[in-house]
């Protein structure tokens, strides 16, 4: 970037149609980073203003003032009032909403006074002729000493005068609105205020500012400003007859919560399949091509699989956010969280809660971040709590496994089966202990932290396609990215520690296996695997021959089944040695060390392992199974190969008897449905409560929650 | 009177709320001695108040709306 690029800094308050301008402006050319230090969003995007000057602008986050109170309103300070900053705009552009001009020149005005070249755009326009507004531009602009751009980000209009305003910056006047000497005490430019002052006094100087601002707007606002109530409409209200209902609200609510997570699930299904078997046929094309090996063995099942666990989340979690951003773009959910306010109170939370709860059905770390805007710190800090019992999509791979393993796939009632009953169950158990767990917090924490709550409820509209598209890209390449880079370190960790033995066996287990075999031959459930292998190609053969695809001799059919028995004799005699190795290696030691532990919920050691890599994160579980049940085995292209038909097969080598039956199933599914694991949770926790106090106690509680669950579940099912 | 006293659809000018009991937040929104405050609709079991205040619409909890002194527009 030359030094001649102009800086600007989107300033606005929230709702104002502030991101739709960020984002007409620099179109894809932006990124989402973060303040050194603070857990505040840093927007930054590009321009071109003409064919030779091009604007770098910043999109500070939506504060309704600057009068440091949270952490955005500090970082917008921090950066205005501070020439020496890196980010120091050379203009800064306020964006206000026609609508709401009067509030939202609160902070026009506290940035104005601190003599920067300012832009006020006066967006929404579209909005005008509806609601019977007209502005007197030019007086207004004479009134408050600035340039005025008239905007519509809905239709596009206004961008090239604004962009034409920015390149032509230094005529702007740095004129202030307010003369110093009307605000004595001016806690913007002077910070030391906000220490040497007591907090209520601080609050007077506040409070007297702000009355000493609004006089300016209301008087500058009385002559240019004028609303024709009767050409008014009143659709707006209207509709909040409906939606904030003291009965319908609570319906409509409830109705549109049902249709999301159907319609998530419906349409979620297909590219998500299509997501599944392109994986796995991925792993296979690399199996192919790569030569047997250890190496080939890490790439297609520990990092593809693994991969591809996390990538088939992605359709749910998109679709989870777009309604999410659809419900917040268009206004409804800040009625939502009024609606609720009551009811989560009783559970220690705020109404502003619901949005992290809802969030957390995809994910919990988006789902935390955005607590923030709940004011109280209890409350804010149960949610944070709570938030990852929800089901977030990380366990869907898990309990979909599961429930297919242990759940038969019957049909009660005319659409339901019992599998989908269970899954929802689930869902309702996730949300039940996160409530319960909210009630139990909020009457042991003794937290005293003032309980408030102001919410604007900003005024319906349509969604802007654009707006809707980038947060949803956004937040799932966020996640994409953190749960990727997890898959992919634990399963290079896995794959050193299978490949790593402690012992001769491990070296040696070729020559002992094959001994064996020569010995007493194979067991009886190798030998029904062995047979149904080859009636099955046998099949295949005859099927070729009788349909006339390919002639064969009945010499040369003989020859094929033979050399085929040989060569599945000899997949199974590999299974074995990488059994074998498995359980001599690190890994297979570190799963007999906990064995003892987890014996009682009913799993076996390679569940252990699986379990253990499973705290990094949820969705590494299948994964995990995959690298262990594969370790060295030719997988081919047989269905008796996948995932789930290797867990059905599963036998304890004690006793033959099946590894995963309905109890350690069901313990299984309780462990995962508690259970805190997910570094990337645990960190984001960190961040937000700004110690490890919060998310340690939250790491031993979940985890003794599901270990006891899983006990008791199992106990009384075997 | 305060703005917990208000009916759904009735209007109100604020006259007086103690400074340090109402959040910031609201001030910079707007809810100062002078202004007009109106009660649009209410939820279940006193749960939180929606309000226009100074043209804006702010929903904010009863025990905050009962310290904000008010007097009803006839």
């Amino acid at each position: 970037m030359s030094d001649t690029t102009i800086k600007v800094a989107l300033i606005g308050n929230p709702n104002t149609g502030k991101t739709s301008l960020f984002n007409h402006l620099t179109g894809l050319n932006q990124k989402v980073g973060n303040y050194p230090g603070i857990t505040v969003d840093k927007k930054t995007g590009t321009t071109k203003l003409s064919k030779t000057q091009k604007a770098i602008i910043l999109d500070l986050p939506g504060t309704y003032s600057l009068n440091a109170s949270s952490a955005d309103e500090k970082i917008a300070i921090d950066i205005l009032d501070n020439p020496e900053n890196v980010n120091y705009p050379n203009v800064a552009v306020i964006v206000t909403d026609v609508e709401q001009l009067k509030r939202n020149l609160l902070i026009f005005t506290q940035v104005k006074d601190l003599e920067i070249p300012t832009i006020l755009v006066i967006n929404m326009a579209d909005q005008m002729k509806s609601k019977g507004i007209s502005i007197d531009i030019p007086q207004l602009e004479a009134d408050l000493k600035t340039k005025i751009v008239v905007s519509s980000s809905k239709q596009k209009t206004g961008i090239d005068s604004l962009k034409e305003a920015i390149l032509n910056y230094d005529t702007l006047s740095t004129e202030r609105c307010i003369p110093a000497e009307k605000i004595k005490q001016n806690t913007i430019t002077d910070s030391t205020l906000l220490t040497s002052l007591s907090a209520l006094e601080l609050k007077k100087v506040q409070h007297h500012e702000a009355i000493v601002r609004y006089q300016l707007i209301n008087e500058a606002l009385k002559k240019s400003y004028k609303v024709d109530r009767s050409k008014a409409s009143d659709t707006q209200a209207k509709l909040d007859r409906i939606f904030t209902h003291k009965f319908f609200g609570y319906l409509i609510f409830a109705l549109l919560l049902l249709l999301i997570f159907q319609v998530i699930f419906e349409w979620s299904s297909v590219p998500m399949d299509f997501i599944d078997e392109s994986f796995a046929s991925l792993a296979e094309w690399t199996k192919e091509v790569l030569p047997t090996g250890m190496f080939t063995d890490l790439l297609a099942d520990g990092i593809i699989t693994g991969l591809g666990g996390v990538v088939i989340f992605i359709p749910q979690i998109a679709f989870l956010f777009l309604f999410i951003a659809i419900l917040e773009e268009s206004g409804y959910m800040s009625r939502v969280v009024f609606l609720m306010d009551k009811v989560m109170r009783r559970f220690g939370m705020s109404g502003k809660s619901v949005v992290p709860l809802i969030s957390g059905a995809a994910c919990a770390i988006p789902a935390i971040m955005a607590t923030r805007n709940i004011e109280s710190w209890k409350e804010r800090l149960i949610t944070i709590l709570v938030t990852p019992f929800i089901t977030c999509s990380a366990r869907l791979p898990v309990y979909a496994i599961l429930i297919s393993l242990i759940i038969p796939n019957d049909r009660v009632f005319w659409f339901f089966n019992w599998q989908g009953i269970t899954l929802m169950l689930l869902y309702l158990i996730g949300f039940a202990i996160a409530l319960l767990s909210a009630y139990i917090l909020h009457k042991t924490l003794k937290i005293k932290s003032k309980s408030y709550f102001v919410v604007e409820l900003p005024n319906y509209k349509v969604p802007l396609f654009k707006n809707v598209i980038y947060t949803v890209v956004e937040k799932t390449k966020t996640f994409v990215f953190e749960a990727g880079k997890i898959i992919l370190a634990i399963s290079i960790i896995l794959w050193v520690l299978a490949s790593v033995g402690v012992n001769d066996t491990f070296k040696n287990a070729e020559t002992i296996v094959a001994e064996s075999i020569e010995k007493n031959g194979f067991n009886e459930i190798q030998k029904v695997a062995l047979e149904n292998k080859i009636s099955r190609y046998k099949e295949s053969l005859v099927a070729e021959f009788t349909t006339n695809e390919k002639s064969y001799t009945q010499l040369q059919l003989l020859d094929s089944i033979a050399s085929k028995t040989l060569e599945f004799r000899n997949a199974l005699i590999e299974d074995e040695v990488a059994g074998m190795r498995l359980e001599n290696s690190v890994l297979g030691v570190i799963g007999k060390g906990i064995e003892p532990v987890i014996q009682p919920l009913g799993y076996d050691w390679k569940i252990g392992i699986a379990l253990v890599s499973s705290f990094a994160a949820r969705e590494v579980f299948i994964g995990t199974l995959a690298t262990i049940y594969s370790v060295g085995s030719e997988s081919d292209d047989e269905e008796g190969n996948t995932i789930k038909a290797k867990m059905e097969s599963e036998v304890y080598a004690s006793s033959g008897k099946k590894v995963f039956t309905f109890a350690t199933g069901i313990s299984l599914l309780l462990f995962y449905a508690f259970a805190m694991q997910c570094m990337s949770t645990l960190a984001i926790v960190k961040r937000e409560t700004k110690s490890w106090k919060w998310p340690m106690i939250q790491l031993g509680a979940m985890t003794v929650i599901a270990y006891v669950a899983g006990l008791i579940a199992y106990q009384f099912l075997k | 009177m305060t703005v917990a006293d208000l009916q759904k659809g009735e209007k109100a000018i604020i006259l007086d709320f103690p400074v340090d009991s109402i959040p910031l937040k609201l001030i910079e929104m707007g809810c100062l001695p002078g202004n007009e405050i109106a009660l649009v609709q209410t939820t279940l079991f006193n749960g939180p108040l929606f309000l226009t205040i100074n043209d804006s619409n702010i929903a904010i909890r009863r025990s905050t709306a009962a310290q904000i002194q008010i007097e009803k527009v006839i």
